[in-house]
């Protein structure tokens, strides 16, 4: 019952014209507090789908999703908007984070959304940019900072609801593998806090540093294995520092 | 409140980013305010200048005119027998209780002569009454008298156009003048009143006594007739009921029956004139309508550009989608940027459409008349477009998929 996520004979078929494609063919599987989960797979395995389903920005065509034991797919649309911005954080491939905007305001936006009240939001912005080595930054507009800056920014994003997982996808797809070593040192250093973290990745050696990887094919999942020794990220800048 | 405020700063900013694009989407909001607040302005100045012009007629007037008769198979018009006399005029003042003063008239056109000089204007006889019943006050001098009109003196107001005609600066009063060669002195001169509504001079006019003009000036086979007949009515609330007292007793005092035709005709002149009112109201709300039309344009180049906007930036509304941002959030946040578009557009116009009308009402000399009214009015109104014009977009970018929109590039 304390299980994070749990994930009970899913399937999602989407109709593209007049074609029908089956994305998910029945998964199952459950996610509990504090793992570090990848999900792996070629491109068409029905990850991203799996993915999207996670995020609460799709709801399963069948079977059941409950996301801290809420049964996802019974919810409207604005419910679902507040699913994601209370319980969820979300980190992508391409960073998304607001152009013209600063980093602070970047960070800030998911509780625009909750209704924080403006000096609340700005300290529990600072706060998670701090989680995430870039309180100097706070001021920088997005388009100042490196690409990894910009990807540890969309992190505090990420945090600052205190969700009760982050889902990343890709997040190192478009970074260099200094870059991505860096990233995943946070990550593994949030979920060493306790944050629940799930990320979809295609790259093995990236997936090395979760505990646990779960293997798509064709809309199945066909192995779902621990990894008793996760790969150590070398220390990242903010630690350093 | 506070997303209301946010949806604000987020406009501006967004607004900000495209601030030659913002400008030229406004541009057509401020032109279509601009030309509304400026014809709005013409029009209602003069809608203004023709009741100022039907004030100086002067107020609650009736008028009352000899009938047309019809003698031998021809039918005369309308002033065309000598069918009303001063007694008819005496009676209706002593019997009708709505009506506040009589005025008969006797009129004519006539040479008038001062040293060298001479002018040909109109003569009209009359009674006291007529400059209370016109409402039109002396600048210097005396108004004709009961006694004048009874004794038939040679005693004359002049109006200011004939004034500067005869004696140029000179103080008319005492001066002695010729009305059809006979002598008349000047007791009084007549305030300036301008134009009629019909564009006649009105300060081109000398009255003098009635009897004087009967039996001396313009004499005919019908002594005792008097022409049009102004009456006033003791207000404006009484006006009906003073038009049927003066029908009603001059029916009977002219025995008018079944078998014999209305001899004269009573008419109310506040509703001619307000039919002129009517038609220039009819044709200031004309220039509105066309200058809305650009408005409408206006607004149609709103929803346009939020049309683009809202493609432009479907990444970032599906970013904001993921990070919680509900539909109303998203359908907020576009309508505010729509609305603040209209509303800088509105403030712009309503600057420019202000100055417009005072450029024209200086270099035309055309009263333009700039209301408070349609100042707010034009500004609601531009949020309206705004509202109304942004809708759409703002409901499309709400309604995107948020997984589609954060595929979108």
């Amino acid at each position: 019952m304390n299980e994070v996520v749990r994930v009970t004979s899913v399937t999602k078929v989407y109709t593209m014209g007049d074609q029908r494609v089956e994305a998910l063919k029945g998964i199952s599987f459950s996610v509990g507090p504090g793992e570090f989960v990848a999900i792996m797979g070629a491109s068409g395995s029905g990850k991203s789908t799996c993915m999207n389903m996670l995020g609460c920005l799709d709801v399963p065509t069948s079977g059941e999703y409950r996301l801290e034991d809420v049964n996802v797919g019974e919810l409207s649309r604005n419910d679902l908007a507040e699913i994601r911005n209370k319980k969820l954080g979300f980190v992508f491939q391409g960073f998304n984070l607001l152009a013209r905007t600063t980093a602070r305001e970047n960070v800030e936006l998911p509780l625009v959304y909750a209704r924080i009240p403006a000096a609340a939001r700005r300290e529990k912005a600072m706060a998670a940019l701090a989680q995430v080595g870039l309180a100097d930054r706070a001021g920088h507009y997005s388009n100042q900072l490196s690409g990894g800056q910009q990807q540890r920014v969309a992190i505090a994003r990420a945090l600052v609801n205190d969700p009760a997982i982050i889902l990343a996808d890709e997040p190192t797809g478009n970074l260099d593998s200094k870059t991505s070593e860096e990233i995943m040192g946070t990550f593994q250093r949030l979920n060493r806090q306790g944050i629940t973290i799930i990320m979809v990745t295609h790259e093995p050696d990236i997936a090395a540093f979760t505990s646990r990887q779960i293997i798509f094919r064709d809309g199945l999942i066909i192995s779902d294995t621990l990894n008793a020794a996760p790969r150590v990220a070398a220390p990242a800048p903010e630690q350093a520092s | 409140m506070t997303t209301l405020l946010q949806s604000l700063l987020i406009a501006i900013r967004a607004l900000r980013v495209n601030k030659m694009r913002a400008l030229l989407t406004m541009l057509g909001i401020i032109i279509g305010i601009a030309a509304v607040i400026a014809m709005v302005a013409i029009g209602t100045g003069a809608s203004k200048m023709i009741s100022d012009q039907i004030a100086s007629i002067g107020s609650n007037l009736l008028l009352v005119i000899p009938g047309s008769v019809t003698s031998g198979g021809m039918r005369s018009g309308s002033g065309g027998t000598p069918s009303l006399t001063y007694d008819d005029a005496k009676a209706i003042k002593a019997e009708c209780p709505s009506v506040a003063e009589v005025a008969p008239t006797v009129r004519g056109s006539a040479q008038v002569v001062y040293g060298n000089q001479n002018w040909s204007t109109i003569v009209m006889g009359t009674t006291p009454e007529m400059l209370t019943v016109r409402d039109w006050p002396l600048v210097a001098g005396r108004n004709i008298s009961q006694s004048d009109v009874d004794g038939s003196t040679k005693n004359c107001l002049v109006g200011q156009t004939v004034a500067e005609s005869l004696f140029g600066s000179a103080d008319p009063i005492g001066k002695i003048i010729r009305i059809k060669k006979i002598p008349f002195t000047v007791i009084g001169m007549l305030e300036h009143k301008g134009q009629s509504p019909q564009g006649q001079d009105q300060d081109d006019i000398i009255y003098i006594p009635l009897q004087t003009a009967q039996r001396k000036v313009f004499g005919s086979q019908f002594p005792n007739s008097v022409g049009a007949m102004m009456i006033q009515a003791q207000n404006a609330e009484v006006l009906k009921k003073a038009e049927e007292e003066i029908t009603a007793l001059l029916d009977q005092r002219h025995r008018i029956g079944p078998s014999r035709e209305r001899d004269y005709t009573v008419r109310n002149l506040s509703e001619i004139l307000a039919v002129s009112e009517q038609s220039s109201r009819v044709m200031s709300l004309l220039l509105g309508a066309v200058a809305s039309i650009s408005l409408i344009v206006g607004g149609i180049g709103i929803m346009n550009i939020m049309l683009v906007s809202v493609t432009e930036r479907t990444r970032e509304i599906g970013i904001r989608m993921a990070i919680g941002a509900r539909q109303r959030d998203i359908l907020l946040q576009f309508l505010t940027e729509a609305v603040l578009l209209t509303t800088c557009g509105g403030i712009i116009g309503i600057g420019v459409g202000v100055a417009g009308a005072m450029v024209v009402s200086k270099l035309m000399q055309w009263p333009t008349l700039i209301s408070s009214e349609a100042i707010v009015i034009a500004f609601l109104f531009s949020a309206g477009v705004g509202v109304f014009f942004g809708f759409y977009p703002a409901r499309k970018a709400a309604g995107l998929n948020p997984i589609d929109a954060l595929r979108y590039e």
